[in-house]
């Protein structure tokens, strides 16, 4: 038998017959998942696959975008059938994908030139550095509101134009195109349509924030033919009907996975933050229609932007690694045999024992953005137990996370009075304590952890007219968990010197090539 | 004498096998060894991988004695694991009943909340994770004593007028909740309060843990003292899907 439990319920069949719902799916770093939502913004079902992860080199991670896309296909009908529905009762698709990943794909057949590059990935190291010394890099970091970085997508397009034979020439021709996760799977699902939104567009370093259009001056900069580009669309809006997944059912928004958090917390008002704990952690704070100059090592990006209307945007902090140094712990450390069992670890142990790991496998991003960084563990004695690894593993994150709150309560010049918090990691209950003591506020879990997913069926469902306006899903907001401080603050000063102390033993590990 | 089941004995024979090897061994040479079909030889190493028993190489797709079996004699379940996947089932509960939702092990004798999702009113709540609960007086433990061997023999602790205390009386509710899959507790453990729960199964359906509803008694019963319908419906669905999640078979 694999019925749901939902169709065996006389409420449910009942229900089967009327009721409409939307279908997020979450394009992430680890899995896809496509989940069905209700009208309150409430979980139906889940479908989730993980897809492999390709490490060829040091420094390099790869996604088969081909892999991505089937399992896109095989989840669509696996979660409609979990949640008892029909496709005929999706009244909108919304998708929410990690960011910077970029594929290029051959226009005629489909079939990705090479394998996609993640946003883990480091391999744009050395050309970073010399478009660096370039003197325009200054004034394309102030066109697209972020440092130059291996990061975002700009570097790894050029990058493979220069290490794929014939490439550039194909793309000079307009025979293959590029994009980031959500243009790829627009493509697909709606059999050719080549779009991105503003989001995942201003994660690229070649879109001109304020004008939100490709600018010819990075594109030059990069060396990047607009042949290759998708149409830059709003977020919220029209991107087609899909034909295949989800067959007639518009695609009514894309966006990056932490502007879909943001969204999904409902942070719609200037001053609103959320934190997203997965494998790497975000913390956005929506600054209205005004684009806030970065300073601290924040970003600025664009938020979400509804079809006809100014964009929103936000300031952003990146860390690159938080849940990831969980699974590094679990599976090349072998300490643990699951990720929730880090937290039944550390608990075997009332303190760090002075040991700290900070975990800069792929350089520090914010607020240091330093990408010669590499990780490492000090205050290592013979006193260490895997409970003090775990307990410094956890409070890794905590301090990640102060020191991004310290650079937005700086550049913001607001002190954030409570931190809402979503992603998977908000299951862990010691973490959650560790992030309310080390940053001094409370931490606020909402009703739904998928935020992610929320956030693009909110804009999906907003787009159609699901949900009504932005007021009706503020309305389905609520706290599900709160975490106060409860730390010494002597202790919390003490505890943050040494993390600081620890961080600063990172810097210029790898050496430029000679 | 009743006959052997093949499979079992199969199935024992591969662990037997496994325990004894030099480290992992490969699909074609377990088949081999045992003069076993391929097909079937894999088909039981898949379930006992799915029960925990067998963990297999990702990268060489080798056979190996999995974790589970390390933990056999000492009811093992990692709180933290049972919360972190039922987070996504335990909120939807809450928002679609209106009120707080505990999910519940057995540790020492008691009830440990190993979850708790505040009542989504946005009032100002203290999460109780790990907090200890009487099993006899509460919705969760009634459950979780429900589903295990041997039931409470002495006279036990009486929270208000309505608390069952005799070993007669707890009996016959623990009969009554194994007969209906669900449990409440109506003042039993505090006055004003009631709770609606139901079990969490694991592999092969045991029960590792129990989630339920609390709240007002107003709220959680209807006008003849009896909890609500639709909350029980939605207290079982819940404990089912985690249940699914769990690994327990799909019923």
């Amino acid at each position: 038998m694999t019925a749901a439990p939902d169709r065996e319920r006389p409420a449910a069949r009942g229900r089967i017959m009327t009721e409409r719902y939307v279908v997020a799916i979450d394009q992430g770093t680890t899995s896809t998942r496509c989940i069905v939502f209700d009208r309150r913004g409430q979980l139906v079902s889940l479908a989730q696959q993980e897809h492999k992860q390709h490490f060829p080199k040091p420094g390099w991670v790869e996604h088969d975008a081909m892999e991505i896309w089937r399992n896109v296909e095989r989840l669509a009908p696996r979660a409609l059938r979990r949640a008892g529905i029909t496709i005929d009762q999706v009244a909108a698709v919304g998708i929410a994908n990690q960011r910077e990943t970029t594929v290029i794909w051959d226009r005629r057949t489909g079939v990705p030139v090479r394998r996609a590059i993640i946003w883990q990935d480091t391999r744009t190291d050395a050309l970073v550095n010399s478009l660096a010394s370039d003197p325009r890099a200054a004034a394309v970091a102030e066109i697209s509101g972020l440092p130059l970085a291996t990061y975002f997508s700009g570097p790894r397009l050029r990058w493979m134009l220069d290490h794929t034979p014939g490439l550039r020439a194909r793309a000079e021709r307009g025979e293959v195109l590029c994009g980031t996760m959500e243009t790829w799977l627009i493509w697909n699902l709606t059999g050719g349509a080549h779009v991105t939104d503003v989001t995942n567009a201003s994660r690229t370093m070649l879109l001109d924030v304020h004008e939100l259009d490709w600018s010819a001056e990075a594109l030059d900069f990069f060396g990047i033919p607009r042949a290759m580009l998708p149409e830059v669309r709003a977020s919220i809006g029209a991107f087609g009907t899909a034909c295949q997944a989800f067959p007639g059912v518009r695609i009514g928004a894309a966006l990056g996975d932490q502007q879909a958090a943001l969204f999904g917390q409902t942070c719609f008002t200037p001053g609103e933050a959320k934190c997203t704990y997965g494998t790497g952690s975000f913390l956005l704070l929506n600054t209205g229609t005004e684009l806030i100059r970065p300073g601290h090592g924040l970003l600025s990006t664009v938020a979400y932007q509804v079809a006809g209307e100014p964009a929103s945007y936000a300031l952003e902090g990146s860390i690159a690694i938080t849940g990831s140094l969980v699974q590094w712990f679990r599976d090349q450390l072998e300490l643990i045999s699951s990720a929730p069992e880090i937290e039944t670890l550390a608990r075997t142990v009332a303190d760090n024992g002075g040991c700290y790991i900070v975990p800069a496998f792929s350089g520090l991003y914010a607020p240091h953005w330093r990408s010669e960084a590499r990780g490492v563990i000090v205050g290592l004695t013979s006193y260490i137990t895997k409970g003090h690894l775990a307990r410094a593993v956890l409070e890794a994150t905590a301090w990640q996370t102060r020191e991004v709150v310290d650079a937005m309560n700086a550049n913001s010049g607001l002190a954030l009075k409570t931190l809402k918090v979503d992603g998977g990691m908000t299951a862990n209950n010691l973490l959650m304590q560790m992030i309310a003591d080390v940053l001094d506020v409370p931490v606020v879990r909402p009703l739904a952890v998928e935020t992610v997913s929320l956030g693009a069926a909110y804009a999906a469902g907003l787009a159609v007219g699901y949900w009504p306006d932005l007021d009706g899903l503020r309305r389905n907001w609520h706290i599900a968990g709160q975490w106060m401080p409860s730390m010494e603050p002597g202790l919390r000063d003490r505890e943050y010197a040494n993390w600081r102390r620890a961080v600063e033993r990172t810097f210029d590990w790898i050496q430029p090539a000679q | 004498m009743p006959g052997t089941v093949q499979s079992i004995e199969r199935a024992a024979a591969i662990l037997r096998m496994l325990a004894g090897g030099p480290g992992r061994l490969g699909l074609s040479e377990i088949a081999r060894a045992l003069d076993l079909a391929k097909g079937t030889t894999h088909g039981i190493l898949r379930t006992l991988q799915g029960v925990g028993f067998v963990e297999q190489d990702r990268v060489s797709g080798q056979y190996q004695l999995g974790a589970a079996l390390l933990h056999l004699g000492t009811s093992y379940l990692d709180i933290n694991e049972l919360r972190s996947r039922s987070i996504n089932w335990a909120d939807p509960l809450a928002a679609r009943s209106g009120e707080a939702v505990r999910i519940g092990t057995v540790l020492q004798g008691q009830v440990l909340v190993v979850h708790h999702v505040f009542r989504p009113d946005d009032t100002f709540q203290t999460l109780d994770v790990g907090t200890l609960l009487p099993l006899h007086a509460t919705a969760l433990g009634k459950v979780l004593l429900a589903y295990r061997a041997g039931s409470p023999r002495d006279e036990l602790t009486a929270y208000t007028r309505k608390t069952l205390v005799t070993p007669r009386d707890i009996g016959a509710a623990l009969d009554r909740i194994r007969e209906h899959g669900w449990a409440a507790d109506i003042e039993e453990h505090t006055l004003g309060q009631a709770a609606v729960a139901a079990p969490i199964r694991g592999y092969g359906g045991l029960v590792i843990g129990a989630i339920g509803v609390s709240g007002p008694v107003e709220r959680i019963c209807d006008s003849h003292y009896r909890p609500h319908p639709h909350l029980i419906t939605s207290v079982r669905d819940a404990a089912r899907a985690i249940s699914r999640e769990m690994g327990a078979a799909r019923q």
